[in-house]
């Protein structure tokens, strides 16, 4: 796995992920009531192991799973349907500066925020 | 860039965070940064993960954020000033497809005045500003997530994890995939254009802008004028 947590798409080395794994890097974690993240939860059963097949779990939250068989890498998300914002509540987001230090957006609450996307190309 | 207007909307409230769109990282990003000499947090996105997270398509964008976390206008073409392609002048001595391409910068929306107008407006008004969106039009405004563009993301994610890991043919062909599937994200298309010769992809960006409307690279802003 190359992706440290879940951003937009994962990348995988495997075709099945253990709960663990999938809860730490796409926040989505295996309950008795399916896939749940927050408060919203999709029907899925696991199949007797601890081991989840990235196919079945991209299926039941609606994702795309993208495999380059050449290199054994498997990508799953980014998520679809509805509008890339769900809520008008701004997404939690960590990113590096030039250093590497790590910046949370949500340490800015109490100012109002211009976040401004930008590059070098 | 946003430097002067940081320094005079941060006494009032307003923090700029900038976040560069560039796979290649503190290597491409890096140089700019440390020249701006930014005092507001400068962040890399190597991931694009503001594409996904956000809707954005394109550089620059700026989304409005409020003191509760609250997005208060969605992703939306952000420019501090003008910039100096709009005032390019045809050199005389210019090959067609390079007067073209001046042409088609030059015809590029750019709407900076009424942009850095409605910041401030906001920044001195908050939720009272007309610039302020309520969340359903907020959530309204943001782009639609077809799963083709949720694919193309994994795509792009697939074809910067081999670029990196210096596997640049398979690269550039889920960059390829990545472009296809989302022909309108710009970030998609311009960054990996960038790290290495655009010729592979038989394309250019004045193709591309072409195709999809020199109107709709930066739409109009939706807002009061």
């Amino acid at each position: 796995m190359l992706a440290p947590r879940r951003l937009g798409a994962v990348i995988f080395r495997s075709d099945t992920v253990t709960a663990d794994e999938l809860a730490r890097v796409t926040g989505w974690h295996l309950r008795r009531e399916g896939l749940c993240r927050e408060d919203r939860c999709v029907p899925f059963v696991a199949r007797g192991s601890n081991a989840v097949p990235l196919a079945d779990a991209a299926r039941a939250l609606g994702m795309p799973l993208v495999h380059d068989a050449k290199r054994g890498l498997w990508a799953l998300g980014a998520e679809s349907g509805g509008h890339a914002l769900a809520t008008a509540t701004a997404p939690d987001l960590e990113l590096p500066d030039a250093t590497g230090r790590p910046f949370r957006l949500a340490s800015l609450r109490g100012q109002k925020v211009l976040l401004v996307a930008w590059a070098s190309w | 860039m946003w430097q002067a207007l940081r320094e005079e909307l941060h006494p009032r409230g307003l923090e700029i965070v900038t976040v560069a769109l560039d796979a290649a990282g503190v290597a491409t990003a890096g140089p700019w940064i440390e020249k701006a000499g930014a005092r507001h947090p400068s962040l890399i996105d190597r991931e694009h993960a503001l594409d996904a997270r956000f809707g954005i398509v394109n550089v620059p964008s700026g989304v409005w954020i409020d003191e509760r976390g609250t997005i208060v206008r969605p992703p939306e073409p952000a420019h501090p000033s003008r910039p100096a392609y709009k005032d390019r002048v045809v050199p005389p001595d210019a090959t067609p497809e390079q007067r073209e391409r001046i042409e088609v910068v030059r015809a590029l929306t750019v709407e900076n005045e009424r942009y850095v107008a409605a910041l401030r407006d906001w920044v001195a008004h908050g939720a009272r500003s007309r610039y302020a969106l309520s969340p359903d039009e907020v959530v309204r405004r943001s782009r639609p997530r077809p799963i083709g563009e949720a694919e193309a993301a994994a795509h792009f994610a697939l074809g910067r994890a081999l670029h990196e890991a210096g596997e640049h043919d398979d690269a550039v062909a889920h960059f390829r995939e990545a472009h296809r599937l989302h022909p309108t994200n710009w970030t998609y298309r311009r960054d990996a254009w960038s790290l290495s010769t655009p010729d592979l992809y038989g394309t250019s960006w004045l193709d591309e802008v072409k195709r999809e409307g020199v109107e709709n690279y930066y739409p109009r802003l939706e807002m009061p004028e």
